[in-house]
């Protein structure tokens, strides 16, 4: 019990990460309307991208912006004392993508109001049936 | 149904609770995933394209071909929330309301369109009164908010900004006009076809440069290659590239931030909004 | 890092997202989407990453919630679940 306590203790961060993704995937799966599950979707994408971002940090390192860079010419750069540069330019990709599927949606929910005057997913497939 | 949700959540937090436990411990400097190419990045960036900001010279030079692909995207939707809600026939009710008295005019059925004398003012369904201090603020403050967002594309560089994100800013002041005022005003200012033509101008002026660098002689996107087009940049040609191509990305965002949001608002009529 | 802030903006980001997805009214969970989308711009700004933070801050506490309520304007605002 107590190394488990130990574990729990030494890598609290991942813990809560994949408490946070669960809580947008049961949002996608177990709610019956549609905005909520996009809603979920939004919680899911950021939650990995905080999970990503957390791994390029280093201790006691500075963000990725070079000081002096007029006189770095001569100097040299310790990898260690920037942050990871990768991760963050993996995840603004992530980002953009994830703001152009949101609006998609939201398009797409508005539609599908426009025409079942509904947006609850299980009016929906009665309707969807009926025709 | 829920009860089935929870249990598989469950099941799938567990599963992935149990192979975070090898992970390297938060911080630590000798993780497998800042060892081999983020080291040559972080030390050979400022010889190389002589940027400060390591993640924009990763994003926009490195790795350019991601960028190129994202502002793709970003085109895409801007696209399909076009086709999917645009509606060119227009409502049938329109509202006017005259000014003097508040009397409200409601015709329906309007075949051929009404000439009225002055005192009548057309009027949204659901129509608030105007309110000065809103007007007044956002009028002052939309431009300092323009001249922000073209720093940020600009100085993407050498502080945290970029292409993107100067892009996104100035499509929320276009927004704030269509909020402040009314939708109208918005669209009457800068038409539907002027926004379409920017979105694939900024697609172009990514994918062109990157043509521009195979017609020099080099590969696709290698900014090394233009040198003989501007002489004396020779150090610092692959910075001019990375401006360029974040221009381009900044024109694109912006167009298709403007156009999600009229088409959703409007329910694809171009009329009336929040 | 300091760990304090961590946990603590950590807990509150856990709690925005659980209400987010409980609350019966729409207009409600787009305010609190806006709070989730701030708060974990705070997050990445404290771990280092300054151009991911400033691209959520400007996307997510910007132009997504004023795309929420867009779309919940043009559709019902109750939800029954």
């Amino acid at each position: 019990m107590s190394d488990v306590l130990s574990l729990i203790v030494a890598k609290y961060n991942y813990w809560l990460y994949v408490i946070l993704m669960m809580i947008g995937l049961y949002g996608m799966i177990a709610k019956n309307n549609l905005v909520k599950k996009i809603v979920g979707m939004n919680i899911f994408q950021t939650a990995i991208i905080l999970f990503y971002v957390s791994i390029g940090y280093k201790t006691d390192a500075t963000i990725p912006i070079l000081k002096n860079a007029h006189d770095a010419h001569g100097a040299a750069i310790h990898a260690a004392d920037y942050i990871n540069p990768l991760t963050s330019c993996l995840m603004l990709t992530a980002i953009v993508v994830s703001v152009a599927t949101f609006g998609y949606a939201m398009a797409l929910a508005v539609r599908i109001y426009q025409r079942y005057q509904t947006l609850e997913e299980d009016e929906l497939r009665m309707r969807l049936s009926e025709e | 149904m829920r009860v089935i949700a929870f249990i598989v959540v469950c099941l799938t937090g567990a599963l992935l609770l149990y192979g975070t436990s090898e992970f390297p411990d938060w911080g630590d400097p000798k993780s497998p995933a800042s060892l081999h190419v983020s080291n040559y990045y972080i030390e050979k960036t400022y010889e190389d394209t002589h940027a400060p900001n390591f993640v924009t010279a990763v994003v926009t030079d490195y790795r350019g071909f991601d960028t190129m692909f994202e502002t793709a995207v970003i085109f895409t939707a801007g696209l399909g929330c076009f086709l999917l809600l645009r509606d060119f026939r227009g409502k049938k009710e329109h509202y006017y309301r005259h000014i003097p008295t508040g009397v409200i005019l409601h015709i329906k059925d309007e075949k051929k369109s009404l000439t009225v004398g002055k005192e009548f003012g057309y009027m949204d369904k659901e129509w608030v009164p105007p309110d000065l201090i809103n007007k007044t603020v956002c009028r002052i403050l939309i431009p300092f908010i323009q001249i922000y967002a073209l720093y940020v594309v600009a100085h993407g560089d050498f502080s945290p900004g970029g292409g993107f994100q100067g892009g996104v800013i100035f499509g929320s002041s276009l927004i704030l006009l269509a909020i402040s005022y009314d939708l109208k005003t918005l669209v009457k200012r800068i038409k539907e076809r002027l926004l379409g033509i920017f979105a694939a101008v900024g697609v172009l002026i990514y994918a062109g440069t990157g043509a521009l660098c195979l017609v020099m002689g080099g590969n696709f996107l290698d900014y090394g290659k233009l040198a003989p087009l501007f002489p004396g940049y020779e150090d610092h040609i692959r910075t001019l590239g990375m401006l360029v191509v974040e221009i381009g990305v900044g024109i694109a965002v912006m167009a298709v931030m403007t156009i999600i949001y009229i088409n959703i608002v409007s329910e694809g009529r171009h009329d009336e909004g929040l | 890092m300091h760990w304090p802030i961590d946990i603590i903006v950590l807990t509150f980001v856990i709690f925005c997202a659980i209400a987010a997805i409980s609350v019966k009214d729409l207009l409600g969970t787009a305010i609190l989407f806006g709070a989730y989308s701030f708060l974990m711009c705070l997050l990445w700004t404290v771990m280092g990453a300054v151009d991911v933070a400033f691209t959520e801050a400007s996307v997510g506490a910007g132009v997504s919630t004023v795309f929420f309520v867009a779309a919940i304007f043009r559709t019902s605002r109750r939800t029954k679940d």
